[in-house]
């Protein structure tokens, strides 16, 4: 797909409807989170108590940023780990290749990390001379295929089974080996990522939660990937953001109780660890250095601002499933590494406005992501005022600020307002088809006139008199 | 709240006003009469005020909000005499319900105006099945069909009413079939529609795809936007009526483009 960034949306996604292979793996993979999630959440008690439980936790995190991280950082220091902060993505990659060189290292394993995916931070060691394999399935198989994630828990679910099975053939060294099952697929992946595990010398992993309290971070994978990153090299890099910081261990478990069961529909995650700091003596492994690096990039001036909920994302991806647009054409159509209701929200925000003009607009403010989000984010209202910037700061198209100015100023008065309703009720009677967009037949204002003017003409003028 | 505003029963009846919304006053007159009639069996007076405009959406969800706050003073003028507002459409009720004392968070006297209409105004399906609405004979053609019955966005999570529809559907004894994937938007959205075609398209005809699977013959809906966007997408011939006309009897069958 041509990737124009965000400002690209309206053609990526009309090139997205037309792919009948992204079509048929998003049809198959996104009916089945919606029906987990479901289940898993008829399968609680009180899930609106779990999730006012995880939203109290976050927001008093939120309100108490600052002296979290410090004390997240003390902790972490004392347990002989290192704090790094960045700024920006470029600061963050920086830091990263800074510990690589030092360390002496040249190959690094890779477990799943939006902030990773945020930074660029793969193209950024690449370029840099470092070898990097990503173990998460999925992001191994987008590696292979050069491609961005599309969702932010399923970076390959726009990937069929056959695309993944050819992108094996084209880089594998198969011999005998065979691809004709899932299992197959699976297989052939464990054995060319179990050398890169013991032959890396660093981790990189992102976070889930960070704990204020003890200084250590839960990082959740369903295929122990993460854990083998973290462990087995003799360097662990945890690449993470501010806002993930909780005060207590209590706090991160009312995150993770919502986390699962939004994201995958599970009660847990099959692997959920806490790292908190090298290798000590009495242990069995681990790695020598340990050390985490929180990223900024736009996020503080969130806080305190009309956006600081979506301070509160927990990057579970309920809203990309429950998403119509985004169940219809996929994560590459936004442009960028955060698809769907969240994305459209977030893009803008750490991007810059005029980066990502369509996508505050490309919903139908259906209110479905709301209502799934285990945060309780406002992500319709959020975009709602994504557009109010872009009309403030005159970035709409042209058309749609005076039409809509037009039908407002005529929606103040109503005299106007019914000469206008006459004019496009004759139009709309013969306007040709021709006039339409192809797939779609005219429609055609039924009657005579408009019903006030029915109404003004002699109340109840057409209509069955009187109760039934 | 709302009996604050219910004068004496006794003497005169309460009065209704219709807030029609621009949809159904410019494209669907005929849904106008049907929620007359509806609203009139429960014993209302009911009053169409000949102000009303619309209820300033399109605006306010384009982020224009100085002139929805301009809009919507216009409509909360026009409908201030009466004791209930009835709309029939979620997505219009929703905008006076939850979203106008928004705009006025910052500003005490509308806010309070904003508020009290507000409190007064009931989306359909609500206040029919909350005044306790009975039918009345339902004329042959629509019984003998099958419906799927599409709960609006809007209904579902604006208004909360879309299980009032449902009821008075069932109550009225029309003939529903079981739609599958009843949460899911049909793709209209407003100028949505206009803006993202092809999507608002494909959106649309995953809707009728499950109609079809329903094997229902009509679409209903409490919410005309939708109605006219399935509308305009079927080609298989399905009627399409608002659930007002359905409920009164009224419906015509299918509109012919």
């Amino acid at each position: 797909m041509n990737n124009n960034g965000a400002n690209g949306f309206a053609a990526q996604s009309r090139q997205a409807l037309d792919d009948p292979a992204l079509q048929s793996a998003l049809g198959h993979a996104q009916s089945g989170f919606v029906k987990k999630r479901a289940q898993a959440i008829a399968m609680v008690d009180d899930f609106e108590r779990l999730k006012a439980n995880a939203q109290a936790a976050k927001r008093q995190a939120l309100a108490n940023l600052a002296p979290l991280l410090e004390q997240f950082e003390q902790n972490l220091v004392r347990n002989g780990g290192e704090v790094h902060w960045a700024q920006s993505p470029q600061e963050l990659n920086a830091t990263v290749m800074a510990i690589a060189r030092n360390a002496n290292a040249r190959r690094i394993i890779k477990g799943k990390s939006m902030i990773g995916e945020e930074c660029d931070l793969n193209a950024a060691l690449e370029s840099a001379g470092f070898d990097v394999v990503e173990s998460d399935l999925g992001e191994y198989i987008i590696q292979l295929a050069k491609e961005p994630p599309s969702h932010i828990i399923a970076p390959a679910i726009h990937k069929t089974r056959q695309q993944v099975a050819e992108l094996f053939r084209q880089y594998h060294a198969l011999g005998e080996r065979g691809l004709d099952a899932i299992s197959d697929l699976v297989g052939e992946a464990r054995t060319v990522l179990r050398e890169a595990f013991l032959t890396a010398d660093i981790g990189i992993t992102g976070a889930n939660v960070l704990v204020a309290e003890n200084g250590s971070i839960a990082l959740v994978t369903n295929e122990g990937n993460g854990d083998l990153s973290a462990t087995l090299p003799r360097v662990h890099i945890v690449v993470t953001s501010i806002e993930k910081v909780v005060a207590s261990m209590e706090d991160a478990s009312l995150i993770l109780e919502v986390l699962a069961r939004s994201a995958t529909g599970q009660h847990m995650s099959a692997y959920t660890s806490f790292y908190s700091g090298p290798r000590q003596a009495q242990d069995p492994d681990g790695p020598d250095q340990f050390h985490v690096i929180l990223l900024d990039n736009g996020r503080s001036e969130m806080l305190g601002s009309p956006f600081e909920p979506m301070l509160n994302c927990i990057k579970c991806g309920a809203c990309l499933n429950h998403c119509p647009v985004y169940t219809n054409v996929g994560g590459h159509a936004y442009g960028w590494v955060y698809p769907g209701p969240m994305g459209s929200v977030l893009t803008p925000l750490l991007q810059g406005l005029e980066t990502a003009l369509p996508l505050p607009n490309a919903s139908t403010f259906c209110g479905r992501c709301e209502e799934v989000c285990p945060m309780g984010i406002p992500l319709p209202d959020l975009l709602r005022q994504l557009r109010a910037q872009q009309y403030e700061q005159t970035r709409e198209p042209r058309r749609w600020r005076w039409g809509l100015g037009l039908y407002s100023w005529l929606s103040r008065h109503p005299r106007a307002f019914a000469w206008s309703l006459r004019l496009s009720r004759a139009v709309l009677r013969w306007v040709p088809q021709r006039a339409w967009p192809k797939q779609r037949t005219p429609i055609r204002p039924s009657g005579d006139t408009t019903f006030l003017e029915q109404w003004r003409n002699g109340p109840k003028n057409g209509a069955q008199n009187g109760p039934q | 709240m709302k009996n604050n505003h219910m004068p004496d029963q006794a003497k005169t009846p309460p009065t209704a006003a219709l807030y029609i919304t621009c949809l159904a006053n410019s494209l669907r007159p005929e849904i106008g009469h049907a929620c007359v009639q509806l609203v009139e069996s429960l014993g209302f007076k009911v009053d169409v005020p000949l102000d009303q405009t619309c209820c300033g959406q399109p605006g306010y969800n384009a982020g224009h909000r100085d002139q929805a706050i301009a809009v919507a003073k216009t409509q909360i003028t026009a409908l201030q005499e009466y004791d209930w507002v009835v709309v029939p459409s979620g997505s219009c009720a929703g905008m006076i319900i939850n979203h106008y004392p928004r705009l006025f968070a910052q500003d005490t006297p509308w806010l309070e105006q904003a508020i009290q209409l507000a409190a007064r105004t009931r989306e359909l399906c609500q206040f029919l099945d909350e005044q306790g609405w009975q039918p009345g004979t339902p004329s042959k053609n629509h019984t003998q069909q099958t419906w799927a019955y599409h709960t609006s966005c809007s209904c579902r999570r604006e208004t909360h009413s879309h299980q009032h529809g449902h009821r008075l559907l069932l109550k009225a004894g029309i003939r529903l079939a079981h739609l599958h994937d009843q949460e899911v938007c049909c793709g209209f959205g407003g100028t949505f529609a206009a803006k993202f075609d092809p999507l608002s398209s494909r959106m649309g005809q995953k809707k009728l795809a499950a109609v079809e699977q329903c094997s229902a013959s009509g679409v209903t809906s409490a919410d005309l936007g939708c109605l006219l966007q399935l509308q305009s997408l079927d080609r298989s011939g399905l009627s399409f009526c608002h659930i007002a006309e359905l409920l009164a009897g009224t419906c015509a069958g299918e509109h012919k483009p």
